[in-house]
């Protein structure tokens, strides 16, 4: 049995969907394509696709717990355990295993800044 | 079995109850506390945790501050962490009544040692830009504080137990008596207690109490409702708290955000179940999202109210029986009662001990109620809910 | 004409709507999902080409069966009419709503940011259950799901958790989400490495007996077992779960291994890039606890369920059915929800008079399958002695990444510590994050219960609080509230 490939650091973009993708897709969809980004990363999903699906076809984490930044990547896929919350679009929040992915969707497995600032 | 004898039982283990146990104990008197739940569990912690010095009565002002002090000292005192965080405290104006209130009290407290500062919109919003909503001016107090109101009974129970006070929780008194010069408590358990002296601090069921001595209070029973998000990038570092308590909230260490907002909702008190209106929610988040609107993105988590005694004056009871010779009444804290209530504990026990306490408490006597008071709708209106004064028939 | 709210759009909820819908009764049917059948009975996504008969090998036929009858309630005019006759009723589907409080015969939901407010004249709450949790060090790390988890990747979404899947824990789950895997996995390169039981099987054996209440799905168990055997799939039994290692640090973050010991006591490791474990269910009980039903505790299950009567009553004008209120899988759901919607017509005062053959066959399935929920209750143990025995360092409460120590230290407070599980949870937070205790509530309470040194004493439980899942601030009536 071999560990999964590891990327060397720094090769992120070329490397997020072959090597750290955390789940492993077995059946197709075969509905329209919809194209979204996975923390800036492009990724071509389908209707009917969860967020969270999407978001581990590109990376190994869905979100960062907030009190020690440990990586979470979602636990229970059927809206009870609340660990799988990301960002959409700026600023959204949204549960990945209960959400659809639409087109255009920029998904962000950490908050973007608190805009608290004036104007 | 048999009866126990101690100089002083206490029936209600909520801060009242607990603090006053701690502050007899450190002076050596043996004290028994009966609490028929856990301390703290229906009123003392389920509240904001608001240690707030602007806007009092005035005639709480010595006392509030006498209780600030202690705060200051209270996680040495006690040996453990309330949470206690002096963070300061925004009284904010949303209109120019409000405006001309803060501007009144900012006079009006300086004689009583209390710094406020007045600020206008530019100031508010070189230090809040984010604050938004039709804020006129705002009061500034650097002294107030937050605790995290769960853990303030707790703590003064562990630390009265320390010194040998017998916290007793899961026990509910079931009848006092009076024998000879003392009284004799009868508990569910059958357990019996023997005292010299009974301090009633039995919040919102203490009208009970008093009445069954011949002081009728016009006391009844109300929940504050709390909200609180999940933990967000720290962004607030004090209480925002609208003047007419219609938004309060603040930002926890860990980040999340507490919540709460004025009227208090009726309450099951017969069956003490106390639970928030659902449509609350979404009155409460609205106004908050109002004044800090970068705040939308946040989800609520939980929401919980308690059930606290008022009285339509909105002051406490606090002093001796006016019929009873060693009976002792501290209850009713009109939600004031976390920042107060060391100082009150600390006075409990000098009336008790003492026979007399520095602190000016005279405001506070039961014999206010000797005569009838009418509940003024007019001025609870922003308090309570319509059908809460319907039902203690505010007019 | 009277109304019906029914929350959960699985067997029960699905089969107490049908039935009420057939008698005239107005039905509002709430689905925090996108479509019905549960989690189960799910449907995959329309354009998922998921080949179902592979799958779900023998499950195949309930599954359709489950599945059309949610499409001819919710489509009446393809078939209700013909399927109910005497059908006057509407269904009205609500998916994507969440039901998050329930006071004074109101259902307050959420859907897309808007709350809506029901009345009911009846409510049925069929809500299900989740994998019940009893952590082990390093369950939070990237890559660990729960045993439904695991199965909800793979037949809501056609994925699985990693390419080397470790199945453990023990549950009625543990076999047939392993071998739902092993059937998917090979045309991707994936496998099951391994599946571990915390189970002695001597246990199984043990639970015979009561196993034999439901012959059929004790063949299918058995069955699973062996098909494991035949795809080449290790299957341990009697294992004590260590750790999953890894790390949730940096690039390479995830799970990395699963150490054990196993019966003989030896330390072994797996490697893996998912886990997937659980220990049985445990019962989303929060609605009916805010609805007024009282929580009385199970001491074969050792958790707490919504007190009711034969006949799912369980608070005035409140229902219950399935696997929220009896731990009993798909078969016991389809039989309570229609036991429970007989109930609420007869409270309705539209009971038919006649005894329903339907009704019979109804409650003896769930007397069957109680006895066999007791057995497997047994064959897939609680694991609750290991409460007492784990490191204080373990996270018990995920969200607020509260550890075993610090339960522990509230109960062991040498100045006088906390006896009770809200008030653990007060003092430490335990329970206070974005699931409400549904992950760390039964075993904090262990811990509890441990730590206070009377192993037989009822664990306590975690109150409900509503809202019963996280709202969004920005929640608002569509027409303000004055």
């Amino acid at each position: 049995m071999t560990a999964p490939p590891r990327e060397p650091p720094g090769t992120e973009q070329a490397g997020a969907r072959a090597g750290r993708a955390r789940w492993v897709r077995v059946a197709r969809f075969t509905g329209v394509p919809v194209r979204v980004s996975v923390d800036g990363i492009a990724h071509e999903a389908h209707a009917g696709e969860s967020v969270l699906s999407a978001v581990l076809a590109v990376l190994g984490h869905a979100r960062l717990n907030e009190f020690d930044g440990g990586k979470r990547a979602g636990f229970c896929v059927m809206g009870a355990c609340q660990d799988c919350w990301v960002w959409v679009d700026g600023g959204r929040r949204v549960r990945g295993c209960g959400t659809e992915v639409a087109e255009g969707m920029a998904i962000s497995t950490s908050a973007p800044r608190l805009e608290a600032a004036d104007g | 079995m048999s009866a126990g004898r101690t100089d002083v039982a206490i029936i209600g283990g909520g801060l009242i109850g607990c603090a006053t146990a701690y502050y007899l104990a450190r002076r050596g008197r043996r004290v028994v506390l009966l609490e028929r739940g856990f301390v703290g569990g229906v009123s003392s912690g389920v509240n904001f945790g608001n240690l707030r010095l602007q806007g009092r009565h005035l005639e709480q002002m010595p006392l509030a501050l006498r209780a600030q002090a202690l705060w200051e000292g209270l996680e040495a005192e006690l040996g453990e962490s309330v949470e206690f965080w002096r963070q300061g405290h925004l009284f904010v104006a949303l209109n120019e009544q409000h405006a001309a209130q803060i501007e009144a009290f900012h006079h009006e407290c300086r004689p009583y040692g209390l710094e406020t500062e007045l600020l206008d919109r530019h100031r508010i919003a070189e230090r809040w830009p984010w604050l938004r909503g039709p804020v006129v001016s705002a009061s500034w107090s650097a002294r107030d504080a937050t605790v995290n109101s769960r853990l303030v009974s707790p703590a003064y129970a562990r630390a009265a137990r320390a010194l040998g006070a017998d916290i007793r929780e899961g026990v509910e008194m079931t009848a006092i008596a009076r024998e000879g010069a003392g009284f004799r408590l009868a508990c569910a358990d059958g357990s019996e207690v023997l005292c010299d002296v009974l301090l009633n601090s039995a919040g919102a069921w203490g009208g009970a109490i008093a009445e069954q001595f011949g002081e009728p209070t016009p006391v009844f029973a109300a929940g504050p409702v709390q909200l609180i998000t999940e933990a967000t990038g720290r962004f607030l570092e004090n209480v925002i708290h609208a003047v007419d308590g219609s938004i309060i909230f603040r930002q926890t260490q860990r980040g999340n955000i507490l919540i709460a907002g004025h009227p208090r909702v009726p309450v099951d008190f017969a069956n003490r179940r106390s639970r928030v209106p659902p449509r609350k929610l979404a009155t409460n988040l609205a106004r908050m999202l109002e004044l800090a609107p970068h705040l939308s993105h946040l989800t609520l988590l939980r929401s919980w109210t308690g059930i606290e005694g008022y009285f339509p004056d909105m002051i406490p009871v606090i002093g001796p029986s006016r019929t009873t010779p060693g009976l002792f009444h501290a209850f009713g804290f009109c939600g004031h009662g976390l920042q107060i209530g060391p100082a009150v504990g600390m006075c409990l026990a000098e009336l008790i001990l003492d026979g007399r306490t520095p602190t000016p408490i005279e405001c506070f006597g039961i014999e206010r109620f000797a005569k009838p008071v009418t509940a003024d709708r007019a001025h609870l209106a922003a308090e309570f809910e319509g059908t809460l004064l319907d039902k203690i028939g505010a007019s | 004409m009277a109304r019906a709210v029914i929350v959960g759009a699985g067997p029960a909820g699905i089969t107490a709507a049908a039935t009420l819908a057939a008698r005239g009764v107005d039905v509002v049917l709430i689905e925090e999902g996108r479509r019905g059948g549960g989690q189960g009975y799910r449907a995959a996504p329309p354009g998922l080409d998921l080949p179902m008969r592979r799958l779900l090998g023998g499950d195949l036929a309930a599954w359709r069966r489950i599945q059309a009858r949610f499409v001819a309630l919710t489509m009446p005019m393809k078939g209700l009419h013909e399927r109910f006759p005497g059908f006057a009723g509407q269904v009205e589907f609500r998916p994507g709503t969440l039901a998050w409080n329930i006071a004074d015969s109101v259902v307050h939901t959420e859907c897309a940011g808007t709350l809506d407010e029901i009345a009911y004249d009846a409510l049925v709450l069929a809500t299900g259950a989740t994998d019940r949790i009893m952590p082990v060090p390093g369950w939070t790390l990237p890559g660990v799901y729960t045993l439904g988890g695991a199965q909800t990747a793979l037949k809501d979404q056609g994925c699985l958790i990693g390419r080397q899947v470790v199945f453990c824990g023990a549950s009625p789950l543990l076999y047939l989400a392993a071998l739902q895997y092993a059937r998917m996995a090979g045309a991707a390169g994936a496998r099951v490495v391994g599946v571990l039981d915390t189970t002695p099987f001597a246990e199984k054996r043990r639970a015979l007996p009561d196993l034999l209440a439901a012959p059929g799905l004790l063949l299918k168990g058995l069955g699973l077992l062996a098909a494991l055997k035949v795809r080449g799939v290790p299957v341990r039994h009697g294992v004590r779960l260590s750790a999953f290692t890894g790390t949730d640090q940096g690039e390479g973050a995830g799970v990395d291994g699963v150490l054990y010991q196993d019966a003989a006591g030896r330390t072994q490791r797996i490697e893996c890039d998912a886990v997937a474990f659980g220990f049985g269910l445990r019962p989303e009980s929060q609605l009916a606890e805010l609805a007024g039903a009282a929580l009385r505790y199970d001491p074969t299950f050792r958790q707490w369920f919504p007190a009711q009567d034969a006949d799912g009553r369980c608070a005035p004008k409140v229902y219950v059915a399935g696997d929220n209120c009896r731990i009993g899988g798909a078969r016991a759901a389809e039989a309570a929800g229609l036991i429970a919607a007989h109930a609420a017509l007869a409270d309705l005062g539209l009971a038919n008079g006649g005894t329903d053959t339907q009704l019979v066959a109804a409650r003896r399935t769930l007397a069957a399958m109680e006895r066999f929920q007791r057995g497997l209750a047994r064959a897939f143990a609680w694991p609750h002695h290991w409460a007492a025995g784990m490191a204080d360092e373990t996270i018990v409460c995920r969200c607020e990444n509260v550890t075993v120590g610090a339960v522990r230290g509230a109960v062991l407070d040498a100045r006088g510590g906390e006896r009770e599980l809200n008030r653990v949870k007060a003092a430490v937070r335990c329970g206070m994050g974005r699931c409400q205790g549904r992950f760390c509530g039964n075993a904090a309470a262990e811990i509890v219960a441990a730590a206070l040194g009377d192993a037989q004493a009822e664990p306590g439980r975690l109150r409900a609080q509503p809202p019963v899942k996280p709202l969004p601030v920005t929640a608002a009536p569509k027409e303000p509230v004055t």
